[in-house]
């Protein structure tokens, strides 16, 4: 993990007008475990070079030993404040290669799930970004609404995070009979508590003054750098996977994509928060529209039978019995998939050989090709807009490491 | 079951298949060899482009509307030669059009011309790709470890190291 010799330019001591400052990997504004190598001619940022590494365990090299079932579990693993939604591009991407059809339920579950996720992942960013600008109070306040959506979660898939309860083939298990009124009081609940934010932040001088004209990254830039998601519709480009090129029936669902042009920290911010506003109705029109039917594909030799059947049919136990233990074959070829996550583009390409385990999984995360942007936002700036900066590409270490 | 259909594995069958495609008919303009090899499968079309014209190619589809990429990444195909196939995922926002460049890269040479010069974007994928299979990409800009420590030896995502490393 680069010394600081090997910083990508030169340093150019003729002038000795510049320092070099580590920020991170431990400062709590990096969000975990980022390392930004800042080059600074008095409080002026001159040249930043992230280093990144820290949290890397080689998760693309243990899927290639597991069989297609068992990376579920490791996908949670990787953008850990929204882990369903890597569930989800995974299984849609195994799906994609299977040629595998899955019940409307299932997959209106699977919308509902990924927008709640995105609540959730969209609190989380509020709450540390308002806290790295100085306002404490609103951490608590989302924090409170998250933890109802981590006990929805919970009573759902029996885990608060790393749910792994989207599989290949559908869904874990039903749902409990209380979750959809829960989930209904809950997100009558949230638009009041979107204001209760807005309250606090967006009206706040303080946070405006430290927000707006900072970080500033233009559409060129932002696609040219690969940036996706809400950075890059903050900067004018009118692109939403979900719209655009839907997957998961989300071209049944009505509901807006805020673009903005203000290109800085502040427009990401607003947009951030219209796009939680978004997600609670695509979340209640999932709950108000949910059809009936099986939440898992009819597919026996992939999907695990329900505990009953086994119970009473041999096949269903032999068909278990072989899933666990031999996994099941996916025929070869190579898909991309690709959703729109809380972050941006997450895609999955997964190759496969025939076998019962991937050839190959490389997961694209957005956060990762948005890191890069980092530099165009905070060359000529002060260290704090650094800060600034950070919190609104909203980074995740665990998927950009992976 | 059976969502997209047909799939179609041999190059002049795809270009015959698709020959409106706005891909295709940019590249077969560049050079009527630029494609290697095509192959349409699950409703995603890779197109195999020759080592050496992969700027050019990505110039190209770039001009022809396809203007975001999206992921560069490797797959190790040991032991079979050529061993790394190299995946360009590019997208087009204004075609909601997907295409994906595969170029093939021998063991004994293990490099291919960087496309920083095209996309920016690269810079993080091919510093990715280079750390984890060793393959170089000429005219990168900072080709350097980007997950691995600097001095760390060997490429864990090669076939041929171990899942759970050297003992």
């Amino acid at each position: 993990m680069g010394n600081l010799m090997t910083a990508p330019i030169a340093v150019d001591s003729s002038e000795d007008r510049t320092m070099i400052l580590n920020m991170g990997p431990q400062h709590p504004s990096t969000h975990g475990v980022l390392r930004l190598v800042l080059e600074i001619d008095g409080e002026v940022v001159v040249r930043v070079s992230p280093d990144i590494g820290f949290l890397h365990t080689g998760i693309e090299k243990t899927c290639e030993a597991k069989f297609y079932q068992q990376v579920v579990p490791l996908t949670d693993r990787l953008d850990y404040c929204s882990p369903m939604h890597n569930n989800l591009c995974y299984c849609l991407a195994v799906e994609k290669l299977l040629q595998l059809e899955i019940p409307e339920r299932a997959q209106w579950m699977r919308v509902l799930l990924a927008e709640l996720t995105r609540l959730n992942s969209h609190l989380i960013w509020l709450g540390t970004h308002a806290m790295d600008i100085g306002a404490l109070t609103v951490f608590l306040y989302c924090f409170r609404e998250r933890e109802q959506i981590l006990r929805l979660f919970d009573d759902l898939a029996g885990q608060r995070m790393m749910m792994s309860y989207i599989r290949i083939g559908g869904l874990a298990l039903e749902p409990p009979l209380d979750f959809f009124p829960r989930v209904r009081a809950f997100l009558k609940t949230m638009p009041e508590k979107i204001d209760e934010y807005e309250n606090l932040l967006t009206g706040n001088p303080i946070f405006i003054n430290r927000l707006k004209g900072v970080g500033l990254l233009s559409k060129e830039d932002a696609i040219s750098l690969g940036v996706t998601g809400p950075p890059l519709r903050a900067s004018g480009v009118d692109w939403d996977l979900r719209r655009d090129m839907p997957y998961s029936s989300y071209e049944k669902f009505q509901f807006k994509v805020p673009v903005s042009t203000g290109c800085d920290v502040w427009s990401r911010y607003v947009l951030r928060v219209q796009e939680m506003r978004e997600s609670v109705k695509i979340a209640t029109q999932a709950v108000d529209g949910m059809p009936g039917g099986p939440i898992k594909a009819d597919a026996p030799k992939i999907v695990l039978p329900d505990r009953e059947v086994m119970k009473t049919q041999m096949e269903a136990l032999i068909h278990h019995f072989k899933i666990v233990t031999e996994g099941f074959g996916v025929p070869a070829g190579e898909v991309y998939q690709a959703i729109e996550s809380s972050r941006g583009e997450m895609g999955y390409y997964v190759v496969s050989d025939g076998t019962a385990k991937p050839y190959r999984v490389h997961m694209r995360n957005p956060t990762f090709a948005t890191l890069q942007s980092i530099e165009k936002m905070c060359v000529g700036r002060l260290i704090a807009d650094v800060v600034a900066a950070i919190g609104s590409i909203d980074i995740v270490l665990g998927e950009i490491d992976r | 079951m059976g969502l997209v259909t047909e799939t179609q594995e041999n190059r002049d069958a795809v270009l015959a298949a698709h020959a409106d495609h706005r891909a295709i008919a940019a590249l077969t303009q560049l050079s009527p060899g630029a494609i290697q090899n095509a192959k349409y499968d699950r409703g995603e079309l890779t197109l195999t482009i020759a080592r050496e014209s992969i700027i050019a190619a990505c110039r190209t589809v770039q001009a022809a509307g396809y203007n975001f990429l999206v992921d560069v990444t490797c797959v190790d195909w040991y032991p079979n030669q050529p061993r790394f196939q190299i995946s360009y995922h590019i997208l087009s926002h204004s075609l909601h059009q997907r295409i994906r460049f595969a170029v093939l890269v021998e063991e004994g040479d293990p490099s291919v011309d960087s496309i920083t010069g095209v996309w920016p974007a690269a810079n993080f994928y091919e510093r990715e790709v280079f750390d984890l299979f060793g393959v170089r990409f000429g005219g990168h800009p900072n080709l350097r470890r980007i997950m691995m420590p600097e001095d760390y030896q060997g490429n864990p995502l090669r076939k041929d190291f171990p899942v759970e490393g050297y003992r």
